[in-house]
């Protein structure tokens, strides 16, 4: 199994009959033999649906979460797997990927894809990227340059796995500097900075301007 | 205003204005089967960068202008004479499952060597295991025989002949191809290939059935509204709006929805859509 941790939230629960036997059945050559996963991956979203399964997981992901953590791989060839279906997948399925990474037993094999994805703009494929897997395994300089990032992209920072036990010193500074540069340019500054950059109260300095936009409610 | 479903344009290679243009035309819903770019591509993986272009980046654009936007994907005639590109063949498989994939294609004949001739019959096979229509592109050169030859592989390939188009058809080779129970495509063209006038008059001596027209606008001289244009024209001959509606929308809904994966919404033009950062409509934030 390539199971490590959690489990996806059962996408079994919003199927049809049809659906639910095709997910135990391709579940079932999943297990028997990975290279069945190429055709099968890509065909699950118009088995089993898109709808919203929770805040977080449509049931299309949750379906590939459920075909992914069947392969009977871990480690390199996992890797080596997920990583084709990745680069051959399209936008639904490396978002669904993406979201399933840290359930597989993968160490620090697909940072790669991780940091592909980070490079790119697609904001829809950046926060999938930003789960606990990237939480666990980017480098700090990695991880401050991804918060920041979903800042200027207007990611909401709460999607962000991680904060609590990585938000450091560092990253106050830079969303400080970030939050200083755009009040110097008369723009807003998004709200969801405030706690990281108040947790270091002395990277605000003396920027009286600063310090009374983050301090402000609202 | 007529509905309209291209089912042949490459809008890889066209504008946004193109786009604009084609909505308020009445264009709602594209096919962009994989074709060669005007240059040849050296290596599989231009290919799966072009195909991920097909099935990403291609419908978000159209979307942001109101239009649904679907593609074929295959190896074409032209490069599956290059060995350089033969390993496409060994992918197809990967991305024939996708979503927005709803036929094989452009396959067909270029020069009609021994290259094609196995690069064709090989993808029709893959059809089949898909359970997906083909999109079969008519040579330019010795048109009449490469399409009785095309027909000849069809059959012996054992796809349904419903599932397939024949496409860049003209007077001589409409009859063959109704006649073996495919599809008819025609390509209306501003210089080259079909007129519009010319294209009614094939619509009054053959019927709306089982006959599909494009634009088959691409990277050369060609034009997106030719369906529309075409529209008019029928109505300008006599057609009425439920002949026009058959064939510029009916007709490729049916044949396409034979793939089963022809999910169409009614997408609204989004302003604020971005993909990958990329907001089409510039000038904004
Ligand atoms: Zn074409």
């Amino acid at each position: 199994m390539a199971v490590t941790t959690a489990s996806p939230p059962d996408p079994r629960t919003a199927l049809d009959p049809t659906a639910h036997a095709w997910l135990d059945e391709s579940t079932t050559k999943v297990a028997a033999k990975p290279a069945a996963l190429r055709r099968l991956f890509p065909a699950a979203r118009r088995r089993c649906g898109h709808g919203r399964l929770t805040e977080h997981w449509t049931v299309d992901e949750a379906a590939r979460a459920v075909l992914l953590i069947a392969l009977p791989l871990r480690g390199q060839p996992l890797a080596d797997e997920v990583t084709l279906l990745h680069r051959h997948g399209d936008p639904a399925e490396q978002r669904a990927i993406l979201r399933t990474l840290p359930l597989l037993d993968l160490g620090d094999l697909a940072l790669p894809l991780v940091r592909e994805t980070l490079r790119g703009n697609d904001t829809t494929l950046i926060e999938a990227a930003l789960g606990p897997y990237a939480a666990a395994h980017l480098a700090d300089a990695e991880y401050r340059q991804a918060v920041l990032k979903c800042v200027f992209c207007e990611i909401p920072l709460d999607r962000v796995s991680g904060l609590d036990s990585r938000a450091d010193r560092e990253l106050a500074r830079m969303l400080a500097d970030f939050a200083h540069e755009r009040i110097v340019a008369g723009r807003a500054v998004p709200p969801d900075i405030r706690p990281l950059v108040l947790a270091f109260p002395d990277v605000i300095g003396g920027r009286a301007e600063l310090q009374h936009a983050l301090k402000e409610e609202g | 205003m007529p509905r309209i479903f291209d089912p042949h344009i490459h809008m890889t290679s066209r504008t946004t204005d193109d786009y604009e243009a084609m909505y308020a035309a009445g264009v709602r819903a594209v096919v962009e089967p994989a074709f060669w770019l005007g240059q040849p591509r050296t290596s599989p993986e231009s290919f799966y960068d072009y195909f991920d272009g097909l099935l990403g980046w291609e419908p978000h654009r159209a979307a942001q202008f109101g239009i649904q936007h679907f593609c074929t994907i295959a190896l074409n005639p032209k490069e599956a004479n290059d060995p350089r590109c033969l390993p496409v063949l060994d992918e197809l498989d990967r991305y024939l499952a996708k979503d927005r994939v709803v036929a094989v294609g452009e396959i067909g004949y270029d020069s009609m060597t021994p290259e094609e001739d196995e690069a064709l019959a090989r993808q029709l096979q893959l059809a089949i295991e898909h359970e997906l229509p083909a999109l079969v592109h008519t040579p330019h050169r010795d048109k009449a025989t490469g399409t009785r030859r095309t027909l000849d592989v069809v059959r012996e390939s054992g796809i349904a002949p419903e599932l397939v188009v024949l496409d860049h058809l003209n007077e001589l080779t409409v009859g063959m191809v109704l006649d073996s129970g495919c599809w008819a495509g025609f390509s209306i063209y501003p210089k080259t290939k079909m007129s519009e006038d010319r294209m009614v008059e094939i619509l009054r001596e053959h019927g709306t059935e089982r006959v599909l027209v494009n634009s088959a606008a691409d990277w050369g001289r060609s034009d997106p509204l030719k369906t529309r244009k075409t529209a008019d024209a029928m109505l300008a001959a006599g057609f009425d709006d439920d002949d026009v509606d058959k064939v510029l929308w009916r007709n490729p809904v049916a044949f396409y929805g034979q793939s089963g994966r022809l999910e169409l919404e009614d997408p609204k033009p989004d302003e604020a859509a971005t993909f990958q950062g990329n907001s089409i409509r510039r000038g904004g934030a």
